[in-house]
């Protein structure tokens, strides 16, 4: 884009003038996204390819410069905890995503059925996405650790059998991420989804119901398809969030039991920074990318093309 | 949608029933954490054994809160979190500030004065929402050391809005989609210029979307933690490090009183902007994304 | 400061003391160091005050960035982050063949000024001050030795059992099952990878002997690393998961602690820091608290040495700088904070009249297994290999003993992949 343009016009004459501040006014709006613009390429897809660029290298404890072709993503695929981690975002942000849009879809449902004391209810659900896993790491740890938490407690209430000891159990811990997860975001989609209930058009549900239609079927068929932009919306939040789980392992289980609930961004940032593997971890972050993309860009593609009509 | 259950059948009731038993275990779940950690807080550490996370205090005590505001250790320091509470005010309102200022220009040249390839422009900047913070930690080091605002606070609040501007401009473009343009149109026709046309038309109807933007900023940059650890010097660290080392911190028996107390301090401003606006926040949703 | 320094050399500490009192007290500007650590636990953050202290008494001021959490991992992160941007803070808590790799990216300054001033290499066992020195030149100042290979235990709760401190890994289980009988938590331990190693180093030391050691977890000898005697060290390692309680998971090292201090715990393995919460706790070496090698280690001594890596800077923050690095040596510093420790000093000439019997007696083995050759660096806290092996390692270690089903052969055949996959 080139910015000086319009200041480099000769202004000669009141119509050289006009045209010029008409040109100005063409080239504002791409000068006010200019910034934002040369921000996004040099920090983000600038730091991407400059992260690429060192997956490349055999880089350790800070960034070097000696390439060594693919040698650490060869290294990555024979990794063990690399596939753990890989398999556990693909379960973790599964689960995730799809009890996310299942609970809100639900609660909001209910919640617009003219409840008394709505906003209160509402605000309960929405406030965990409020806080961040720094500040209820320690009462999750808590919760979910069996001779402290919800098991200790329920124990004492007489249930003498009672167990929930996944964040102790190296196939379950994965799981105890996903309610932690839940948790936090379930309420905002529930938000989401509430705000799109209202703002569908009566008139729609009238004739359904002057049809005849049952009520089950009237959300099935009617408000659901609906709210297909909301479920665009929230899954986008969604998976932003399900890749991007860091505090959430480091506060709730550090990746353990062994490294039995690793996922690539922990695994990414032990090896970029504990254990000077600038390269492999560097090769790891690619990898996610590559992973995001490849979700994000058909789905992308067709919501902002079947929506470009409207 | 007001009338989909009116009929006042005795199923209807049950039904009634039910809803409610629903909502209200859900709203349990969702208060679990918080209520383990207030009640926590305010309990003497003698009171604190295994499995009683839900009793009440016998003998409620502020103790905790004086104590995680004012003197518990950070590291060597023992000066509690309050200090660096205003640390994070002096982080936040500016990075909020700006980055909603960006995304609002972003979102009105984005969608009122479109022009060939903008909607690529969009998708491109899109993407930086779903880079791993991890990822950018070294390259940004470097650059702010070139740009000589290591260690700053400057240099902090910039991260912060170059990482923010993403979700902004997505706010505030879907937002203003749904603003008719014809509005416009005859402004432009009158020779009302970029600045005006934004200034006159399009701020006075932003206040919902101004909300979303402000809030989902503070709660973000609010609750960072490895962007304040890693930039900032050590006397411009920001709240959620300080929580870190004080619960890490630790003599013998550890104070979980004091840490909760500590914890409730750092999550009370982004809890008291979600429980005041969060009715806006709902709001503002509706008028936004959703109708994209 | 330059015109100074040769004169300054040949003074006593204590007119030399005066000269950069006199000195600072001359520079408008209080010269400060800044000093990244990661000394957060009670009994570390009293015993690092200290040096800030001596610091501020002599006229320079510290800025203390302490960075709490999973060993230094979050304070390692910072480190980076502040390298990069080409601004290192004054001194970090590096240690280990960490050190040579911060000195080959030549970010490291020379100390050799305030070594040769202060006879460091005097003063210093060699084991200690081959770890500080790059390319042949002091950049490091060792703070402590701790010894790793130790067990805690609580003599009310072994009283209770009917059993004395064991002394063989044998005996270690047969104590523990007698402990569960008493209705006791053995071992208390948690469930982090550096905790999982901590442990399996003693018991590969007490099952191998220190020449293995050697063999399997300094030289990374793959023969060593997937021989028999591996396999049997992982088997006993497993088997110690017996004694320990199933709310490990996550578990911090103090916490684990305070349980033997609490008495809800017989013994811990770990390494002698422990020994700064049961002093902070108030409670007596000897008396309300056991120490002694970890079985079956007697004659080995892992080592473990905390230290100052000092950055390259200039002018005043220089001068500030080698005053840290001074002091950091001189004997009320190294008294005091390894008081609080529970580590010994690093330099061996001081008078141990003050420590209590657990820390005269890890100086009496220090020297011993110097001597006999039982001193091997520790691999679970970076003194033996890089951060990259020692990573693979922990992997391997951690998954292994977390695993139901993982047989010790193939955690074996992983240990020797780990250490080819990180050369």
């Amino acid at each position: 884009m080139s910015l000086s343009s319009p200041a480099v016009q000769p202004a000669a004459g009141p119509g050289a003038r006009r045209s010029s501040a008409g040109l100005l006014q063409a080239w504002l709006p791409k000068l006010v996204l200019a910034p934002s613009i040369a921000i996004s390429l040099f920090f983000v897809y600038g730091f991407m390819l400059w992260t690429f660029i060192l997956s490349l290298t055999s880089s350790r404890m800070l960034p070097s410069y000696e390439f060594v072709g693919f040698a650490q993503y060869a290294r990555l695929m024979v990794n063990d905890r690399w596939w753990v981690a890989s398999t556990n975002l693909v379960v973790f942000g599964g689960l995730f995503v799809a009890i996310c849009l299942a609970l809100g879809l639900v609660l909001a449902i209910l919640l617009d059925q003219r409840i008394r004391q709505e906003g209160a209810l509402r605000t309960l659900y929405l406030y965990p996405m409020a806080l961040s896993f720094i500040v209820t790491g320690v009462v999750w740890k808590w919760l979910l650790n069996p001779g402290l938490g919800i098991q200790a407690m329920v124990r004492s209430w007489g249930f003498e059998s009672f167990r929930f000891d996944w964040i102790i159990d190296p196939d379950m811990a994965v799981y105890t991420l996903v309610i932690a997860a839940v948790w936090q975001a379930s309420g905002f989609v529930m938000a989401l989804f509430l705000a799109g209930l209202r703002g569908i058009d009566d008139s729609i549900l009238k004739a359904a119901q002057l049809d005849g239609a049952s009520l089950p079927r009237i959300y099935w068929r009617v408000v659901i398809p609906c709210l297909r932009p909301v479920v665009f919306s929230a899954v986008m939040i969604l998976s932003h969030i399900a890749i991007k789980s860091f505090d959430l392992v480091v506060a709730l289980t550090n990746g353990g039991p062994g490294y039995a609930s690793d996922l690539p961004a922990t695994f990414m940032y032990a090896h970029a920074f504990t254990r000077a593997q600038i390269g492999l971890g560097s090769a790891s972050a690619m990898l996610m990318l590559g992973g995001v993309l490849a979700i994000l860009i058909p789905y992308l593609y067709s919501e902002l093309r079947s929506r470009r009509h409207g | 949608m007001d009338n989909v259950i009116r009929r006042r059948t005795f199923g209807a009731r049950i039904a009634r029933f039910s809803l409610y038993a629903v909502l209200i275990v859900a709203a349990l779940f969702y208060l679990l954490p918080l209520a383990v950690m207030l009640i926590t807080s305010v309990k003497p550490m003698a009171e604190i054994t295994p499995g009683t996370l839900l009793s009440l205090p016998q003998d409620p005590t502020l103790a905790p809160w004086v104590k995680a505001w004012g003197e518990a250790c950070t590291g060597m320091r023992c000066e509690g979190v309050g200090v660096y509470f205003f640390n994070s005010i002096a982080i936040v309102v500016p990075a909020v500030l700006i980055s909603t200022t960006i995304g609002a220009l972003n979102g009105y040249a984005l969608t009122k004065w479109r022009f060939k390839g903008s909607e690529l422009l969009f998708a491109l900047m899109l993407f930086g929402c779903f880079i791993p913070f991890q990822v950018v930690l070294l390259p940004m080091a470097q650059t702010l050391g070139w740009l000589g605002l290591s260690s700053s606070r400057a240099g902090l609040i910039l991260v912060h809005v170059i990482f923010g501007i993403a979700f902004t401009t997505l706010f505030f473009r879907n937002f203003y989609v749904a603003v008719p343009t014809e509005l416009i149109s005859a402004a432009k026709l009158d020779g009302a210029g970029f600045f005006r046309i934004f200034w006159r038309i399009l701020l006075p109807v932003s206040a919902p979307i101004i909300v979303v933007s402000v809030i989902w900023q503070f709660t973000q940059i609010w609750n960072d933690f490895l962007f304040g650890v890693a930039f900032s010097a050590h006397d411009t660290q920001p709240v959620t490090v300080a929580l870190n080392n004080l619960v890490n911190t630790s003599t013998g028996a550890r104070e979980y009183n004091v840490d909760m107390a500590a914890a409730m301090i750092a999550a009370l401003p982004t809890l008291v902007v979600y429980v005041l606006a969060g009715k806006y926040f709902v709001r503002g949703l509706t008028a936004g994304s959703v109708k994209g | 400061m330059r015109t100074n320094m040769p004169t300054s050399l040949f003074r006593k500490s204590l007119l030399g003391l005066t000269v950069a009192a006199a000195m600072s007290a001359a520079h408008a500007q209080t010269a400060e160091v800044e000093v990244l650590h990661w000394w957060t636990s009670g009994g570390e953050a009293r015993a690092a005050n200290v040096l800030k202290e001596l610091m501020e008494a002599e006229g320079y001021g510290w800025e203390d960035f302490a960075v709490a959490g999973g060993g230094g991992e979050t304070a390692m992160t910072v480190l980076k982050s502040r390298a990069m941007s080409g601004n290192p803070p004054s001194a970090a808590q590096i240690k280990g063949p960490e050190i040579q790799e911060w000195g080959e990216l030549g970010l490291l300054g020379s100390l050799e000024e305030v070594a040769m001033a202060e006879g460091w290499d005097d003063l210093l066992p060699a084991v200690v001050s081959d770890v500080m020195k790059h390319d042949g030149e002091y950049v490091a100042v060792p703070v402590n030795v701790h010894r790793v290979n130790w067990l805690w235990a609580n003599p009310e709760v072994l009283d209770e059992a009917g059993v004395e401190m064991p002394t063989t890994l044998d005996e270690l289980f047969a104590a523990g099952e007698a402990i569960r009988e008493a209705g006791y938590i053995p071992l208390a331990h948690g469930g982090q990878a550096w905790q999982d190693a901590t442990v399996f180093e003693s018991v590969l030391l007490a099952t191998g002997g220190t020449e293995f050691y050697q063999q399997a977890l300094v030289e990374l000898d793959e023969e060593a690393l997937g021989s028999e005697q591996m396999v049997e060290a992982l088997e006993t390692f497993k088997r110690l998961r017996e004694l320990m309680d199933e709310d490990m998971s996550g578990r911090d090292w103090n916490i684990a602690t305070s349980m033997v201090i609490n008495g809800d715990a017989g013994m811990q393995l770990m390494g002698d820091w422990a020994k700064g919460e049961f002093t902070a706790a108030g409670l007596t070496a000897g008396e309300d608290y056991l120490c002694a090698a970890a079985p079956g280690t007697q004659e080995a001594f892992t080592f473990n040495i905390d230290s100052l890596a000092m950055f390259r800077v200039e002018g005043e923050e220089q001068e500030a700088q080698h005053a840290l690095a001074r002091l950091v040596l001189e004997p009320t510093f190294q008294e005091t904070f390894n008081l609080a420790k529970g580590s010994i000093p690093a330099r061996p000439d001081l008078d141990m009249s003050e420590f209590d019997q657990c820390a005269q007696q890890s100086l009496e083995d220090f020297q011993r297994t110097a001597e006999a050759g039982g001193l091997v660096p520790s691999m679970a806290h970076g003194m033996a290999v890089r951060a990259d092996v020692q990573g693979a390692i922990f992997d391997v270690v951690t998954n292994y003993f977390n695993s139901r089903d993982m047989a010790a052969e193939e955690a074996a055949r992983r240990m020797v992949n780990a250490a080819q996959a990180a050369l």
